[in-house]
């Protein structure tokens, strides 16, 4: 398993992002793949920048594994700010029109329906999520 | 995220191209609050837009949203991958797409 420790900035998204995306095309994945899960570390990460540690800065820890047969990527983020599961954030209703439309929980959406599995546990003060894509 | 306008009557072109994300979507909101007075129709070109995130769909919702009351709004020339999102979101059901 690799590690990329980095402080939960808007700015460093890239960085995060390549470190992830970069591996999966080494590996040969098929760019809708890689696109989903740019999608996925992108609301990610953002996530953990925008709420996780209100006016300070703090890290985010992205770890990254593959598995063989079946081929499969699994990411796990960890943070140490606010307690917070995106998994109890109830998914908008995708039936609504414009004017009923919830602007908030897009994002934590998106990832659910982007990956194979998911999920939430606070440890030792921390936040962490664990996400496997199939591909 | 490069943004063109042209606005022709009443009628404003408005053409993303590159990616539409967290780092940008902002700037589109910006972009689109100093432009939006007096317009009827609002029409977004996406052929070049390779990527949209939940931040740049919010975007396009507050759009839609203001356009709801002044006119109308259409996206055209939306590519595979932003398809997929816009439909995993039910936004292709509440926005007026073309290709």
């Amino acid at each position: 398993m690799e590690k990329l420790t980095i402080d939960a900035k808007l700015e460093n998204l890239t960085s995060v992002t390549e470190f992830v995306i970069d591996a999966l095309e080494s590996r040969d994945c098929p760019m809708k793949v890689t696109m989903q899960m740019e999608l996925v570390i992108e609301e990610l990460f953002v996530n953990v920048a925008s709420y996780a540690y209100k006016d300070s800065v703090g890290t985010v820890t992205v770890c990254r594994s593959f598995d063989d047969e079946p081929r499969a990527i699994n990411l796990i983020f960890i943070d140490s700010g606010t307690p917070y599961n995106p998994l109890e954030h109830k998914d908008p209703d995708t039936s609504l029109g414009a004017e009923e439309r919830q602007i908030g929980g897009l994002g934590i959406f998106l990832v659910k329906k982007n990956v194979d599995e998911i999920f939430y546990r606070r440890e030792e003060e921390k936040n962490i999520l664990t996400v496997k894509k199939f591909f | 995220m490069e943004i063109t306008k042209n606005l022709d009557g009443t009628t404003l072109n408005m053409t993303l191209s590159g990616r539409l994300d967290a780092s940008n979507a902002q700037t589109l909101t910006d972009e689109l609050n100093k432009s939006l007075d007096g317009v009827n129709d609002l029409i977004f070109d996406f052929t070049n837009l390779k990527y949209i995130a939940s931040a740049g769909l919010r975007a396009l919702l507050m759009a839609q949203k203001r356009m709801n009351k002044q006119g109308s709004m259409k996206i055209c020339h939306v590519n595979d991958t932003v398809m997929e999102v816009l439909e995993m979101t039910g936004f292709a059901d509440l926005m007026k797409i073309e290709n």
